[in-house]
């Protein structure tokens, strides 16, 4: 038996040895990995069925709602914004409160169509 | 749950297993003395830890795992043996000190001798046993093993000390 340099035993040395990590075989890991997989899998085939519930149930319609109206107001903003700075060129051109008023629907309503063909 | 959120939670236990396959695999043939029901209980310590993942996580508060993994092959350990009534029937194979990475010193000195120490080990109560295996064989600090064997760090200190002790009676009287 090993002999430390005051006699005994150097039993933690003998330990470390004695008790070396053990490489698990590669069967085991193709096993456990194959078993985690099918839970994995199992993962997805529950986000899926989630996703086409969820769309069935009402109270699940908030949130494209929301994001519709989000996206619209938006894009008001930007027609809006658009219109505005081409407001002094029109008011120029225009001979009337009326006609001013005609060329600025006009031009949102382009803007718009613009807007909506991207 | 957001499948989204268990997606991530997946993607983090897949992380866990790769990096501590070794240790559980190690612990759990060190612990129970056979290839065969080391893998079985490998492979339950993941799917049981996979079930209570999400949990472990939320209350880990992003200390290590390992711990918690090596409680759980402990727990299955504990009840393999509860339910079979039987201590480890089939020694330690030698193969272990042959597969594992030795230098030449080590070889001069003999896997006869390395398998001589783990039969002393055998001779030492289940609690500070585990205390070894998990210190030597997986590298575990006090903290770690506390936590794995739901003692105090002070507990886990005197235990290691006294299994050591214990452990070089045995070895000297052999």
């Amino acid at each position: 038996m090993s002999q430390a340099a005051g006699g005994s035993v150097d039993i933690e040395r003998m330990l470390r040895l004695a008790l070396a990590p053990v490489e698990p075989p590669a069967a085991l890991r193709l096993r456990v990995e194959t078993t985690l997989q099918e839970l994995t899998d199992l993962a997805v085939d529950e986000l899926d069925a989630w996703e086409l519930s969820s769309m069935r149930d009402p109270r699940n319609w908030a949130r494209p709602v929301v994001a519709t109206a989000v996206g619209a107001t938006a894009g008001t903003a930007l027609v809006l914004l658009r219109v505005r700075q081409q407001h002094r060129k029109r008011r120029a051109a225009s001979h009337s409160p009326l006609d001013l008023a005609q060329r600025t629907l006009k031009a949102a309503s382009a803007e718009a169509r613009k807007l909506t063909r991207r | 749950m957001d499948p989204a959120h268990k997606a991530r939670l997946d993607r983090d236990f897949s992380d866990l297993y790769r990096t501590h396959l070794r240790d559980v695999y190690s612990y759990a043939y060190y612990r129970i003395g056979n290839h065969h029901d080391a893998e079985d209980l490998t492979e339950q310590t993941f799917l049981q830890a996979y079930r209570h993942f999400e949990r472990a996580q939320a209350e880990s508060d992003g200390r290590p795992l390992r711990p918690w993994l090596i409680r759980i092959a402990h727990n299955l350990a504990a009840n393999l043996y509860r339910d079979r009534s039987r201590r480890p029937q089939t020694p330690i194979d030698d193969t272990t000190v042959l597969r594992t990475t030795h230098t030449t010193e080590d070889l001069v000195e003999g896997r006869d001798e390395l398998a001589r120490i783990l039969e002393c080990i055998k001779e030492l109560p289940d609690e500070r046993r585990e205390a070894l295996i998990m210190r030597f064989a997986l590298g575990m600090d006090n903290r770690e093993i506390a936590r794995a064997m739901g003692k105090s760090d002070g507990a886990t200190k005197v235990l290691l000390h006294r299994a050591i002790k214990q452990l070089e009676e045995i070895v000297t009287a052999a």
